[in-house]
């Protein structure tokens, strides 16, 4: 599940992704009629566009054996609303069947594939944004500190008040900008008392915040996906 | 106060533009999180406590209507009289007629949010009469003449010197810049209020339907002052604000107190059955209680239903980061934080309330704190949908959302564009960095992403990516 802002803006997440999930010893495909999970339109209360869109993600991934996503909140909208938003429906067990072999990166890593090492290496400082869907609605905790602690040479910060929102939320930091942009300011400024040279995490959405408001603060931190801290350090 | 958008935008921009209030706030909501967190530890399990108050509330609001009946069965058993008000108009209008039939002159208030809601406070002044609310916070902003700020710290805002200043006014002279003496000068106030008025009004936090016996927690122990000392006592609920009996209050009282203010258990916890009796040493000779509908009933039965669920706590607003941004003002509600953007347009309406839904950025932090378990993401997602709904199908969002679903069912459609928007964006990002007005909310504050020359299944078709299985 590459995404809709992982296809148009970060394709060099997907592929390392891709390369990551391989060098793993997955056979990995994209069906190429994914387009979107329909989360915005969802989340902005418009359910009868976000159905389109998730049907068409449905028979997509009918045939897929597991199905990975580089952003977990996008992946909480699988498993966590597409049930309620196809229940009564035709669809209903299709959904109900796509949300329980829908993973998030780090957990497909952790949880399905059960890393307990990796040849990477990575000579960084680096600290983590959790996201709130990724953290809250898949309670995906400690995947990826057990997955960065196992990247020899990087130094893993933690970030203070990590649980924070970075005030995305989607259509929220257009909608509500003044609110986004003075969370994000919160966020930014705990992620740059960490010292750390690199910001990763496991939401390309909440990264492109965070990371927007970096660069407009001049700040030189580098924002990468856990995906490409492993593709890059990947050795052999 | 009537609520607007151009309003919220107003109070937003002074609260966020007020930075020793930003911090004030957020190191609040650390000191409520490490309180809380503390107490939930020391209680052990808090989830299997979560899920047993989310069963009592579920319950009790699945058969409120036979609960309702037993209490108040129960309290007119015990010698109490009962009014059920359905309307915010009537509940005024009762109260006013109990105290004008005793002449009241004066009347003490313990802290009630129900009062606030059906703007009680106005409708008694206006009679004349002298209204003096005794829980501090209230008393605070009852003197800065503001609505509360938090559901359970209504003066959560008002930092050492507004209230020195607040205070010095009252007592005609400049008090010490000191917590102590400040406190001390409204316990000597309160306290003459307390036995000069003629009636006391509270709130009630939980009735228990079992014994009509009315549950009140406090701090400061002007709940059992105003409720005890004037001769009449009117109690003031929600229709939803029941438990079955004792047992199932239990647990409901137990995370009320630890999820609101991090306690094991307030200072005083009032149970009131009935007015005094004949055997009591004190209590008020009559007790009445006013159980005010107000758009409550109406939920019953909907997808809002388990908004009635709410224990008034207050947590979700302690963890909610756009609280914690905004304020409570901003609300433009008695309610505040997330279950005020939940129940204020569900009770008022969604006209002039219709972006609250909207504030928040469905982060699931209150979510995961909330002792009942109110799905309060949820329901902000069924509001949005409502707002959706009555948006006109050509608003800019409805065109966005449906011209992107026809894209999602298109593949090779959204490949075109992407190869499109991947050759135009060098251009197009030279161009002045407010070039489009519908990227300016971001552009304000962030840089825009690039879009990438080549889509990622551009790649994947080219096979950059090491094509294999199906492809474009």
């Amino acid at each position: 599940m590459i995404t809709c802002l992982g296809d148009a803006l970060f394709p060099r997440v997907g592929l390392a992704a891709v390369n990551v999930l391989r060098a793993l010893g997955v056979a990995v495909d994209f069906p190429a009629t994914q387009v979107c999970c329909g989360q915005a339109a969802f989340n902005s209360g418009y359910r009868a566009e976000a159905r389109r869109s998730a049907e068409a993600y449905l028979r997509a991934f009918a045939a897929s054996e597991h199905v990975v996503s580089i952003s977990g909140s996008c992946a909480a909208m699988v498993c966590h609303h597409y049930p309620g938003l196809f229940a009564g429906s035709a669809l209903e067990a299709d959904a109900g069947a796509l949300a329980e072999r829908t993973y998030e990166f780090s957990q497909f890593l952790t949880d399905v594939l059960n890393v307990d090492r990796l040849p990477a290496r990575y000579d960084a400082r680096v600290t983590l944004h959790h996201s709130c869907h990724t953290l809250r609605m898949l309670g995906v905790k400690d995947q990826p500190e057990r997955l960065l602690s196992m990247v020899e040479g990087l130094e893993y910060v933690p970030l203070a008040r990590a649980d924070e929102c970075c005030g995305f939320g989607g259509t929220f930091a257009l909608k509500m900008a003044p609110i986004s942009a003075s969370l994000v300011d919160d966020k930014v400024d705990a992620v740059l008392e960490t010292g750390a040279e690199v910001l990763t995490g496991l939401d390309m959405s909440c990264l492109m915040n965070i990371g927007g408001r970096l660069r407009r603060r001049g700040a030189r931190m580098r924002v990468k996906h856990l995906a490409e801290i492993l593709a890059e350090g990947w050795q052999g | 106060m009537t609520a607007t958008p151009a309003g919220f935008d107003a109070l937003v921009a002074l609260t966020t533009g007020d930075e020793d209030l930003q911090r004030w706030l957020h190191d609040y909501q650390l000191d409520a999180k490490r309180w809380r967190d503390a107490a939930m530890a020391e209680l052990g399990a808090p989830e299997a406590w979560r899920d047993a108050v989310a069963a009592v509330r579920r319950h009790t609001v699945a058969h409120l209507d036979e609960y309702l009946v037993q209490f108040v069965d129960k309290v007119q058993e015990a010698g109490g009289e009962v009014f059920l008000a359905a309307t915010a108009t009537e509940a005024r209008e009762h109260i006013a007629a109990i105290v004008r039939a005793r002449g009241a002159r004066r009347v003490v208030k313990a802290k009630s949010m129900v009062t606030a809601e059906i703007g009680l406070n106005p409708a008694l002044e206006e009679m004349g009469v002298e209204v003096v609310e005794t829980d501090l916070g209230e008393y605070i902003v009852q003197l800065s003449g503001e609505p509360p700020y938090h559901i359970t710290g209504p003066a959560l805002h008002k930092r050492l010197p507004e209230i020195r200043a607040l205070f010095s006014e009252v007592a005609g002279e400049e008090l010490p810049d000191d917590v102590e003496a400040l406190a001390a000068f409204a316990r000597r106030v309160l306290r003459d209020r307390f036995l000069t008025a003629d009636v006391g009004i509270s709130g009630v936090n939980l009735g228990v339907a079992a014994t009509g016996t009315v549950v009140l927690v406090t701090n400061e122990g002007n709940g059992r002052m105003s409720t005890t000392l004037p001769r009449t006592h009117i109690a003031v609920m929600g229709i939803e604000r029941l438990v079955p009996d004792w047992p199932s209050l239990a647990p409901v009282l137990t995370m009320l107190t630890r999820a609101g203010t991090g306690e094991r258990a307030t200072t005083y916890v009032s149970a009131i059955t009935g007015p005094r009796r004949a055997s009591d040493v004190d209590g008020p000779d009559e007790l009445h209680v006013v159980i005010v509908d107000n758009g409550r009933s109406a939920l019953l039965g909907t997808k809002y239903q388990n908004a009635l669920t709410c224990i008034r706590c207050g947590c979700c607003a302690d963890t909610c980061p756009v609280y914690r941004t905004i304020g409570g003002h901003a609300y433009q509600s008695v309610y505040s934080g997330p279950i005020g953007a939940v129940i204020t347009p569900l009770l008022d309406g969604l006209d002039g309330h219709a972006h609250l839904p909207f504030a928040s950025t469905l982060c699931g932090a209150c979510d995961a704190a909330c002792p009942a378990r109110v799905p309060l993401t949820e329901l902000l997602l069924e509001l949005r949908s409502d707002v959706a709904a009555r948006e006109s199908a050509a608003s800019s969002w409805g065109l966005g959302f449906r011209g992107f679903a026809a894209l999602s069912e298109r593949p090779r459609l959204w490949g075109g564009a992407l190869a499109a928007a991947g050759a135009a964006w060098p251009a197009v990002a030279r161009l002045p960095l407010q070039w489009l007005r519908l990227l300016a909310p971001w552009t304000g504050s962030r840089e825009l992403p690039a879009v990438a020359p080549r889509s990622f299944r551009r790649i994947w078709a080219g096979g950059r990516g090491g094509r294999r299985g199906r492809g474009c």
